[in-house]
């Protein structure tokens, strides 16, 4: 595990302002906000536990499970809702038999809600480690996970 | 002070403090579901509004300040109409099921709903749908009865200082929960329930064990005796229509005996053997140069926060167990003996003011070679329920004595119901082991009442000994940074978790407030005052159990029956 001192040491003050910048340099370290490291913010800024895992679950962007090999967020903003993205949700839960913020136990798929990927035109969208596929259907996210555990395979 | 306009009549105000405050002081009643006397005002509900000239929108009075010239409307169609539907929103996802819920009819949310004239359904909402924790021994929290008034929050954190427990998630997926949404029995929870004291609803409840109890009655091969500690008899009548603060052991005892149980013993009893072995650790500490000051350890929520935030005092704690404790230990190992019981057949039911004191029951540290000495723990609520279920009409019963050999007490005893009363107790005891005398003045005046942190130096002989009595743990706090920092004046500090001590604690009736906390503390007082025997070296009865069994205090029987050590607790704090 790569230290978090480094990310500490820039904010010296025991200030609880801090708590967000924190998590967010932590989390786009690790990938997500582990127990050890909210144990360790805990006691540098210091704050009790209960009141960072408050505050990082208020936000949406901060997940409490190691991303998986392909990371797929989610659209859910207005554009994408009107065009059904919340069956596509359900549709990614069933499919991959986790909620979102979870990661499957293979390691392989995790799931992460957004309010909005700044895409409206190609609703619904989802993204899988970064790349984008728009107007997506039943049949399409059969079609995308299916390449991705092939591509997976394939690379042994 | 100024005066300001409340519904066209002049009240006096003072400069600074919240409109609810003058309100109150005026005798006009405001309803009111997140506020908590006496912890920073949070205005999360908004049952308070009130109007106020000039201002557009409806103010929270109880986190608005007031000022000069002001006019306001506490009951205008306005105000009652948001209250109302304030009531109606937090209703419209609630579960409804009143008729089954351990809080009917002691419910805040019932009594505005009905206040406000709530009649039919005005808003359906999705339903609440979360797991039940029932992890922990002391308490149980139902997520789904919430309605999020974060009462529960601050008093962990501002009267406990623990903060097991904080607002998770946002919007309609807000709830309350540990870190991680654990549960409860592996959290920083120190098991106090003072959450469960000012939970508005019964998302926070004690766990309960009646039924347990009730099926060890029931059983022809048990013998089922039971202990009441010092504060119950005091609270206890507060549900039996007595005076507040009245003392009904005598009735109490009775209705125990109605319900069923073989024997009845005073917790106060083993609070004297407690005093006779913690006043000794302490002379001997003292005299050997041991570590000091020493805490005492007979309140469970205090030994927990210790051993999870500060491991390093561990040392400090005394290594007596708690009087509920020692007597679970004499009843099993003493009084089996003299009366002939397998001490497996003895089923030992304890009835306390506390929630903590279920954990407590269960602790490996306080039990004989894995066997619990306790077995069941009541709080002061389940008891009243119980005589309640079974018909008693204990007002009817004529009073009677606890039995022998553990139903005879000092005040002292009796005074462990009070913060600051153990410390009086082992300041009498210790001088008498010290010098041979009892007190002069065996009435400690500095170190009663309902501050949170006393401090006197008290002479013992020619021993001058500085000394602390603590509740509330956030004032625990305070008083241990100040000896991390070096502070060394004090040899002996008393520290109760609940904030008043075990007359507040979180076992008692729902409706505890301040004054009638007061009225538990002057009948403990008014017995310590009126009674021949208040030392505990005094009492005969103990005595006899030195004399037959114990030999003397710190024995080797003692340290096997008595004492304990605790360890560094690993939770996420």
């Amino acid at each position: 595990m790569i230290s978090n001192e480094k990310i500490l040491n820039k904010y010296p003050d025991p200030r609880r302002e801090n708590l967000i910048p924190l998590l967010q340099e932590i989390q786009e370290l690790h990938g997500y906000v582990s127990r050890e490291t909210i144990i360790e913010i805990g006691s540098h800024l210091p704050l009790p536990a209960s009141k960072i895992y408050g505050v990082a679950t208020f936000y949406n962007q901060f997940r409490f499970n190691p991303p998986g090999k392909y990371h797929i967020q989610i659209c859910r903003g207005t554009a994408c809702h009107v065009k059904g993205s919340s069956n596509v949700l359900d549709m990614l839960q069933r499919e991959l038999k986790i909620k979102a913020g979870e990661t499957t136990r293979d390691g392989m798929f995790s799931i992460e809600v957004v309010a909005c990927l700044g895409a409206c035109g190609l609703a619904p969208v989802i993204s899988v480690n970064g790349e984008f596929h728009a107007d997506v259907s039943s049949k399409k996210l059969q079609l995308i996970l299916k390449q991705l555990r092939a591509k997976d395979k394939g690379n042994g | 002070m100024f005066n300001i306009e409340v519904n066209s009549n002049l009240i006096e105000a003072k400069p600074g403090e919240y409109i609810l405050s003058t309100l109150k002081r005026a005798g006009i009643k405001v309803p009111t579901l997140c506020h908590l006397e006496g912890l920073i005002p949070s205005g999360a509900c908004r049952m308070c509004v009130v109007e106020v000239e000039g201002m557009h929108d409806l103010i929270p009075s109880c986190a608005f300040p007031v000022s000069d010239g002001m006019k306001i409307k506490t009951h205008s169609a306005r105000v009652v109409k948001a209250r109302k539907t304030i009531v109606e929103l937090l209703l419209s996802n609630h579960p409804d099921d009143c008729l089954y819920c351990v809080r009917n009819e002691d419910c805040e949310l019932q009594k505005l709903a009905k206040q406000h004239g709530v009649i039919e359904r005005t808003f359906a909402g999705e339903k609440n749908k979360y797991f039940l924790d029932m992890s922990s021994p002391s308490i149980v929290r139902d997520p789904s009865k919430c309605i999020l008034c974060g009462r529960c929050v601050r008093v962990c954190e501002e009267t406990q200082g623990v903060s097991a427990i904080d607002f998770i998630g946002r919007g309609s997926k807000t709830r309350i929960g540990t870190a991680f949404d654990e549960g409860l029995n592996i959290s920083s929870c120190i098991n106090c329930g003072q959450c469960i004291m000012v939970c508005p609803t019964a998302a926070l409840r004690g766990q309960r064990y009646i039924e347990e109890v009730q099926e060890a009655l029931r059983d022809p091969k048990k013998h089922v005796v039971i202990q009441h500690a010092p504060a119950v008899s005091v609270t206890l009548g507060e549900t039996l229509n007595c005076k507040n603060g009245a003392d009904v052991s005598g009735i109490m005892t009775s209705a125990l005996r109605t319900l069923g149980f073989d024997r009845v013993f005073e917790t106060s009893f083993s609070a004297d053997l407690t005093i006779m072995e913690e006043a000794s650790e302490l002379v001997q500490r003292i005299k050997t140069g041991g570590t000091l000051p020493m805490f005492t350890s007979c309140s469970p929520g205090w030994v927990k926060f210790l051993e999870q935030f500060y491991p390093e005092f561990i040392p400090n704690l005394s290594t007596c167990k708690s009087p509920q404790m020692m007597l679970g230990a004499v009843i099993k190992s003493y009084y089996a003996e003299i009366e002939g019981i397998d001490p497996d057949d003895i089923y030992n039911v304890s009835v306390m003011p506390c929630v903590a004191k279920k954990f407590e029951a269960g602790r490996q540290e306080l039990s004989n070679n894995g066997k619990p000495d306790i077995d069941a723990v009541l709080t002061t609520r389940e008891l009243a329920m119980m005589i309640e279920t079974s018909g008693i009409e204990a007002n009817s019963l004529s009073p009677s004595i606890a039995d022998n050999p553990f139903g005879e007490r000092s005040t002292a005893g009796k005074l462990f119901g009070v913060s600051g009363g153990v410390m009086e107790a082992a300041i009498r005891t210790a001088n008498f082991l010290l010098t041979g005398y009892e007190l002069e003045q065996s009435q400690i005046l500095e170190i009663r009442g309902l501050d949170g942190i006393k401090e006197t130096i008290v002479q013992l002989g020619d021993l001058t000994l500085g000394v602390a009595v603590v509740s509330g743990l956030n004032n625990a706090r305070k008083i241990l940074e100040q000896i991390k920092k070096g502070r060394n004046d004090l040899h002996f500090i008393e520290v109760m978790s609940c904030p008043g001590g075990c007359i507040a604690g979180g076992g008692q009736p729902i409706k505890t407030d301040i004054e009638l906390i007061k009225s538990r503390m002057k009948s403990l007082y008014y017995i310590d005052k009126s009674e021949p025997v208040r030392a505990s070296h005094d009492n005969p009865y103990i005595k006899k159990l030195y004399d037959e069994y114990l030999e003397h205090p710190l024995s080797h029987k003692s340290h096997k029956l008595l004492h304990t050590s605790y360890s560094e607790r690993e939770v996420l704090i």
